[in-house]
């Protein structure tokens, strides 16, 4: 049976009557994360996990009834054993585990299975069908390890201390701002930030993460202090008089989408910094294999893809569809813009 | 060739040109002088021909990936460009081969796999694709293919190599033109203070013009100017040195063979002169449509028949060397004088073929716009405004010279079709296909992809991927919405398109947000403007 279902309210649990990440208002919601394309406001009742709390609440603006669990606890709601288990994409985020008469599906949500300093590594959970995420559901997309990485945002950030700029680093506020900032090697220099990434480290820290001290740049009035400072901004800050008070700076934006050079020049910065809070191609082929399901759902991004070479590799693998029918790293990229303009914006209004 | 990667992402990664030249210049002090050599011979765009078919570097990359051939073509539709492809997908290894120098990996490990049969071939590729870091794989994959390319230009590379020697950019510009063997020996004449230019073949750098941006009447009074007739052609230089002939085209071909009239010609020339010109298609003394000359580009020899259809000339705007002596530093009116007497000094039958225009005649800046109107029914693209007292510079300096065009012929169309681009664009649809009404129906006449800014690109890519009807590989059939103003710089008959028309240069100018499909032209006022045009 499909236990999980494609609706158009989201993915539904129906013998359970509730929905994981639904983008319209429902009576029940149990949520993977606090991105803003699986956090919808306007339902009455979610569950979350109790790592991602905070975030969830400044997501949802403390509304609706807001009930937590820890991962691997269980709850069982009219008759389906629900729990959360971690996916390792940012603070919080879960793998929906649903059990219905012994059919056990697991939704992945956003994953990855890469270390992150900022969250609960990814745990592989057993299941008869998986709902797999395929963002970067290419062969040709494949992290660097973080360590090689890092050492190279870390070489690029003290050339330009040496030479008096400013490193301007665009990346996403809710996850891969706080990675950067605690991956970073901090004696190099201050780290400032936006506002929208003030904030949600802010909630990172009351959860109990530790970075590095952090200042607001609102809160800079000397603008002198900017050089030699590494300053972590969302892609929507990018080109924007924002950027002005720094000086004289080198940009970067983190994304794996900056694996290929195309979207490296478009994006029209110093330095195209290859992070990715989802999956690589070896990563989704990796987890999949872990969970020992027999049937394999695809979802969000290469789907056809992903479903044609698990196919190909004996698998039984079929397309999910949802309402994101985006296959391209382009209109991937320009919605989690405008989530991050929607961040903004809720952060002027607060 | 680690430095010559790290060159290559450098200058690929930033639109500042400061940077690109601090880039090389960093470059150039480290490398090698046959390192140099190498770096200058590519990044002025010149390239050996492809060693390896693509065909086999595809199906070995995928063999070695282990990946289905499928997979591998679908990551290629989503990168755009082959050796990047290639590049993503092999496996990583602990490279090794990086320290070696760029001299050693184009003459050791890239030219000499012509020579092997095609299993000793792929075994030096899948080794030599061991050897290297992703970032080399790619540039590696570029020189095997014969398809490296490089934002950077010819003036750029010569700033750098002027600020690491200290000699003159206009020096360091000749000594790169025309013909010369990238080696150690090349670099070190090349930077060497007072070595004599022994290579008869070299041309000059072109001087060049930015489009007039400001108001006629800024540049003063007219008697300082000299207005010439912008033809359509191929800008070329042609030179005479000890008893040989080289015809230059803008592009830095010496294309000779292709236009043997003119070499012929040329051989009556007085010793030591170099005429910089415009190559047309020329019959009963006037020009042909650009169209006629496209007929001789791209053919290394010309049959009988097509000399005689389509006979060309040098229409000579400039004398930039004469009895040996560097004219340049002399003012137009000077140089343009001498042309004019050498040119009636040639015999009868060649002043046919070199031959000069007279400047236009105008009183006023007013008059001469009014001339301009006429540029159409002449086959030109507007004016040449030349100071007379300037000399011929290098490059594209603003001040002295400026080109005048005309405005392009403008029509209304619906995009129908959307293609990905390719290289840095592969991921976005920036080619597109217009359509005007014929009929009630919208009928394919241009393609184009320049003229729109990245962030309509953007959005224009996003409707794209929204109006999808029908996808064919890289092609998507969009649902007929949106509508551009195409501008172009000429029309003419064409039988091999659907329209019946072919137009020349079509570009986009703007998206007419503000207009509707029905707006847009029909194919009757495309007509219309052809018979206006001939
Ligand atoms: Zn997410
Ligand atoms: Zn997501």
């Amino acid at each position: 049976m499909r236990l999980i279902k494609p609706t158009k309210r989201g993915l539904y649990v129906e013998p359970g009557d509730f929905y994981i990440d639904p983008w319209l208002p429902v009576e029940r919601a149990v949520l993977t994360h606090a991105h803003a394309d699986h956090t919808y406001r306007g339902s009455k009742n979610y569950l979350v996990s109790k790592e991602g709390e905070r975030l969830f609440r400044t997501r949802l603006y403390n509304e609706g009834n807001i009930e937590t669990i820890s991962y691997g606890k269980s709850k069982t709601i009219n008759g389906v054993k629900v729990s959360l288990h971690p996916a390792g994409h940012v603070l919080g985020s879960a793998q929906v585990r649903v059990e219905y008469k012994g059919e056990v599906w697991v939704a992945s949500g956003d994953y990855k299975l890469t270390f992150d300093p900022t969250c609960a590594q990814f745990e592989p959970v057993k299941c008869h069908a998986f709902i797999t995420e395929a963002t970067f559901g290419l062969p040709i997309y494949r992290w660097t390890k973080p360590e090689i990485l890092f050492e190279e945002v870390n070489d690029w950030w003290r050339g330009n201390v040496e030479k008096g700029k400013a490193t301007v680093i665009f990346a996403y506020s809710l996850g891969k701002a706080q990675r950067i900032m605690k991956s970073v090697d901090a004696s190099i220099g201050k780290i400032f930030t936006h506002g929208a990434v003030e904030r949600l480290t802010r909630d990172y820290r009351e959860t109990g993460v530790e970075f590095p001290p952090t200042k607001y740049v609102g809160e800079v009035s000397d603008k002198k202090e900017f050089a030699g400072s590494l300053v972590i901004a969302p892609p929507s800050a990018q080109d924007t008089p924002w950027t002005r008070r720094f000086g004289a700076q080198s940009t970067g934006f983190a994304s794996g989408w900056m694996r290929i050079r195309g979207a490296r020049r478009r994006r029209a910065v110093d330095r195209g910094i290859i992070l990715s809070d989802h999956a690589d191609w070896d990563e989704l082929l990796t987890a999949i294999n872990a969970t020992e399901a027999e049937q394999i759902w695809v979802t969000h991004g290469s789907i056809d893809i992903l479903v044609r070479y698990l196919k190909s590799i004996g698998k039984d693998a079929r397309p999910l569809e949802t309402k994101f029918v985006g296959d391209a790293p382009e209109s991937e990229m320009a919605k989690d813009e405008e989530e991050n303009q929607q961040r903004i914006n809720a952060d002027d209004a607060n | 060739m680690k430095n010559f990667s790290d060159l290559y992402l450098a200058l690929d990664q930033t639109n500042k040109t400061n940077e690109k030249v601090e880039a090389m210049v960093k470059y150039f002090k480290e490398a090698t002088a046959a390192d140099a050599a190498w770096a200058i011979y590519f990044l002025s765009g010149r390239k050996p021909r492809q060693i390896i078919p693509t065909a086999k570097l595809r199906m070995w990359a995928a063999e070695i990936s282990e990946i289905p051939d499928w997979l591998f073509e679908l990551s290629y539709d989503a990168v755009g460009d082959l050796g990047e492809t290639i590049a993503l997908l092999l496996p990583d290894t602990t490279a090794t081969g990086s320290e070696l120098p760029l001299a050693y990996w184009v003459e050791n490990r890239t030219v000499p796999l012509r020579g092997l049969d095609e299993s000793e071939q792929r075994e030096a590729v899948a080794q030599a694709w061991n050897e290297l870091d992703a970032n080399e794989r790619f540039i590696w994959n570029k020189l095997v293919t014969g398809s490296f390319r490089v934002g950077v230009s010819q003036l750029l590379v010569v700033r750098a190599l002027a600020q690491v020697s200290g000699i003159e950019k206009e020096i360091i510009a000749h000594r790169l033109m025309g013909s010369w063997s990238p080696n150690a020996d090349f670099y070190l004449n090349l930077l060497e203070a007072s070595s004599k230019d022994a290579d008869l073949s070299r041309p000059y750098p072109f001087h060049l013009a930015h489009q007039l941006d400001f108001p006629l009447e800024d540049l003063g009074d007219i008697r300082d100017w000299q207005a010439e007739w912008k033809w359509d052609g191929i800008r070329a230089q042609l030179i005479r040195r000890s008893g040989e002939s080289f015809l230059w085209s803008r592009g830095e071909d010496l294309v000779s063979e292709r236009f043997p009239e003119i070499t012929t010609a040329s051989f009556t020339l007085p010793d030591g002169t170099v005429l910089d010109g415009e190559i047309l298609p020329w019959k009963d003394d006037e020009v042909m449509a650009f169209a006629q000359l496209q007929r001789r580009i791209g053919r290394k020899t010309v049959g009988k028949k097509l000399l005689e259809e389509v006979p060309v000339v040098l229409l000579c705007y400039d004398l930039l060397e004469f009895g040996c002596e560097d004219f340049r530093q002399r003012e137009l009116r000077e140089r343009r004088a001498k042309l004019i007497e050498i040119l009636d000094n040639l015999p009868e039958d060649v002043r046919k073929t070199l031959i000069y225009y007279p400047v236009v005649e105008a009183k006023n800046w007013q008059e001469l716009s009014k001339i301009r109107d006429e540029s159409r029914s002449r086959r030109v693209e507007g004016f040449m405004l030349k100071r007379l007292a300037s000399p011929f510079r290098v490059g594209r300096p603003r001040g002295d010279w400026w080109k005048w065009k005309i405005d392009p012929l403008t029509i209304d169309a619906v995009m129908i079709y959307a293609q990905r681009g390719t290289g840095k664009r592969a991921s976005l649809y920036t080619d597109y296909t217009f359509a005007v009404w014929n009929n009630g129906e919208l009928v394919p006449f241009a393609k184009a992809y320049s003229g729109l800014t990245d962030k309509e690109i953007r959005r224009v890519d996003r409707f794209v991927r929204d109006n999808t009807l029908e996808t064919f590989g890289p092609v998507r059939s969009v649902t007929p919405k949106l509508v551009f103003e195409l501008g172009f710089e000429g029309i003419q008959k064409s039988t091999r398109h659907k329209s019946g028309v072919a137009v020349r240069f079509p570009r986009i100018l703007r998206w007419r947000d503000d207009k509707k499909i029905e707006d847009a032209d029909s194919l009757d006022a495309i007509h219309q403007m052809l018979e206006a045009e001939n």
